[in-house]
């Protein structure tokens, strides 16, 4: 197999809350073989707010930081569902109105760039799926999860709207979606099913409906937890967060303890290639690691 | 002549009636069911030749009457549009059929659709504006202003992503995504004259667009297409673009992003959440921020935050593509 590269759009999150998050992704990057070069030019993609008060500079921000992923000549991979989400949707609507990529590019030449829709743009989750190959994942393999039930938490962005996601992660029915099963039970893991697993975490609307987001984070937890889940494993820095951090708010609103160990995707390869919990910083998680 | 091939899919459907049930049941129904058959032909079966007592709502039978929907697996779905057999690609053989909302249910797959109608009331779903009695020429709307509505006019109400949205099922008080979208089909018609006062309803804490999760449920959901969330966002841009943004969590939240995107590239996260609460509703977030901070989660100083690289690249752009008042 040839060389894998990409380039990294980080996001903020991985820099700030879920520092854990970037180590993990090196740490089995350099197992993997796969070469990420990280887009330091890139802005915050906005994080499906920003496009609430200004639309049109949520598209101009978001083309940018896919030009520095076409000055590259490569595909860019996100870490995070909801940078995958404001990426892709920029690209789907410039790519389809080419007098709204025009307006765009007005603004990007005065910064000496141009948008010009050669770069994909693919979540890690699918990235190691389709490029690298679970086959080839489970080859390197050292320590099987098999002693844990893992309930893969999808996180929205990543499957939804399809029409948006469809040609990036493989066709994914996002009634039904399979990747993170099919990543657990990769790594040795047993994969638990549950009703919220594709379901809504209620991060976007902590700070503007904490209730409402609330019952959703304990909805998710308590759906894992009745399925005899050991710990929850997401794609999404923003689901680890609203998961791992507020689970005493989450309690608080279904009126039950809710709490388990939330890990990124990437820490969960991690620990199945043999990669030391300290590496995967098993340490920052709020809601204690407390298996291995 | 070949034979047609048919597939064995068990049903399960939901059964309950209000007046006479303290709980609904599941009833099964084993059909031999061919690839040209959508979820409609399933229930006229079953009620024609194996149980009459199944109720359900049925008319148009081409997608454009709007009140066939059920959920299917968990799904809202139009019965008289959906293939059966590609539900069954998507999730097995055996098929769960239930009413869009069980706690509404009425009698089996009818359901007392009240809250979504009053939903749509709330908004004004109509033109709001001086007609003349007697106008002596047509009231003339041009290709392009009919193309403002974005399709939002294609919803045929039948609450698909009413009763799948997340958000409405915790907080009843929430509009929700149909009535939303009603409500951007009639900001965007050039006829209407409602001014703030439809604005003004869709803007309100707790009930208005700011509650919405961003799940993104009611754009996968929607049997037409139309696409609520995307008309969410054009009513949060109406908000502020009509200038009756109220200085709140919700609007102070949207608006940050540009504030640190233009100073440090990235968004500052501790900062997004000081600015937001205004300070002082900070004492909600003390103790996950404190345990943040002790798990190296957070920086003991919120103005600490990772700058992008060609930081007068970006404020440059943010300033000349900006048009966004707050």
């Amino acid at each position: 197999m040839s060389t894998l590269k990409y380039a990294l759009f980080t996001g903020c999150t991985a820099r700030q809350s879920t520092p854990e998050q970037m180590m993990s992704t090196m740490a089995i990057a350099e197992k993997m073989g796969i070469e990420l070069e990280i887009l330091e030019e890139a802005t915050c993609c906005g994080a499906s707010h920003l496009q609430d008060f200004d639309d049109f500079l949520s598209l101009v921000l978001n083309a940018r930081n896919i030009c520095y992923a076409e000055k590259r000549g490569m595909t860019m991979v996100t870490i995070c569902n909801t940078c995958q989400l404001n990426t892709m949707m920029t690209k789907r609507r410039l790519d389809k109105d080419p007098e709204l990529k025009a307006r765009v590019n007005e603004k990007l030449a005065e910064v000496g760039l141009e948008y010009k829709g050669e770069s994909e743009i693919k979540h890690f989750l699918y990235a190691i799926i389709d490029d690298f190959g679970l086959e080839n994942l489970k080859k390197m393999v050292v320590k099987p999860l098999s002693q844990f039930n893992i309930a893969p938490f999808y996180g929205c962005h990543n499957i939804r709207p399809s029409e948006i996601h469809e040609e990036s992660n493989g066709h994914e029915n996002a009634y039904a979606p399979r990747s993170l099963d099919d990543l657990i039970l990769a790594c040795g893991g047993v994969s638990v099913n549950y009703a919220e697993k594709n379901k809504c975490c209620g991060f976007h609307a902590e700070l503007q409906a904490p209730h409402t987001a609330a019952v959703l984070t304990g909805n998710a937890i308590m759906g894992a937890m009745d399925n005899n889940a050991d710990w929850m494993v997401t794609p999404c820095p923003l689901c680890h967060l609203k998961l791992d951090t507020q689970y005493e708010h989450a309690s608080k609103a279904v009126g039950r303890e809710v709490k388990l160990p939330v890990l990124h995707m990437q820490q969960m390869i991690g620990l199945a290639f043999g990669i030391s919990g300290k590496e995967l910083g098993l340490q920052h998680h709020v809601s204690e690691v407390n298996f291995v | 002549m070949s034979e047609i091939k048919t597939q064995k899919i068990t049903f399960k459907v939901f059964r309950f009636n209000s007046e006479t049930d303290y709980l609904p049941n599941y009833i099964d129904y084993e059909l031999e069911v061919t690839h040209e058959e959508v979820v409609l032909d399933i229930l006229n079966r079953i009620k024609w030749g194996m149980d009459g007592s199944l109720s359900y709502r049925r008319s148009c039978r081409h997608g454009i009457c709007g009140i066939c929907s059920v959920k299917v697996a968990g799904k809202a779905i139009l019965a008289c549009k959906e293939n059966v057999l590609s539900l069954v690609a998507a999730f097995g053989t055996e098929l769960v059929i239930e009413p869009l909302s069980i706690k509404r249910a009425m009698k089996d797959l009818i359901i007392d659709k009240g809250d979504f109608w009053s939903k749509h009331d709330q908004i004004k779903p109509y033109l709001i504006s001086e007609i003349e009695e007697y106008p002596e020429t047509e009231n003339l709307v041009t290709p392009q202003q009919a193309e403002a509505l974005n399709e939002a006019d294609y919803c045929i109400q039948c609450g698909a992503c009413h009763y799948s949205c997340p958000a409405l099922e915790i907080n009843e008080q929430f509009i929700g995504p149909a009535a939303f979208a009603k409500a951007f089909r009639f900001e965007a018609d050039v006829r209407d004259e409602a001014g703030n006062e439809r604005l003004n309803i869709i803007n309100a804490p707790e009930e208005g667009v700011w509650d919405c999760v961003k799940c993104m449920e009611c754009a996968e959901v929607c049997p037409k297409d139309v696409n609520p969330i995307e008309k969410i966002t054009q009513l949060h841009n109406m908000v502020f673009s009509a200038g009756v943004a109220k200085n709140n969590i919700a609007t102070r939240h949207a608006v940050y992003f540009k504030d640190s995107i233009a100073k440090h590239g990235q968004l500052n996260e501790a900062g997004l959440v000081i600015y937001s609460e205004k300070g002082y509703g900070m004492y909600k977030h003390l103790k996950v921020g404190a345990r943040m901070i002790a798990k190296g989660k957070a920086h003991i100083n919120p103005f600490i935050v990772p700058k992008s690289d060609k930081m007068d690249e970006i404020a440059k752009l943010v300033k000349s593509s900006s048009s966004a008042k707050f």
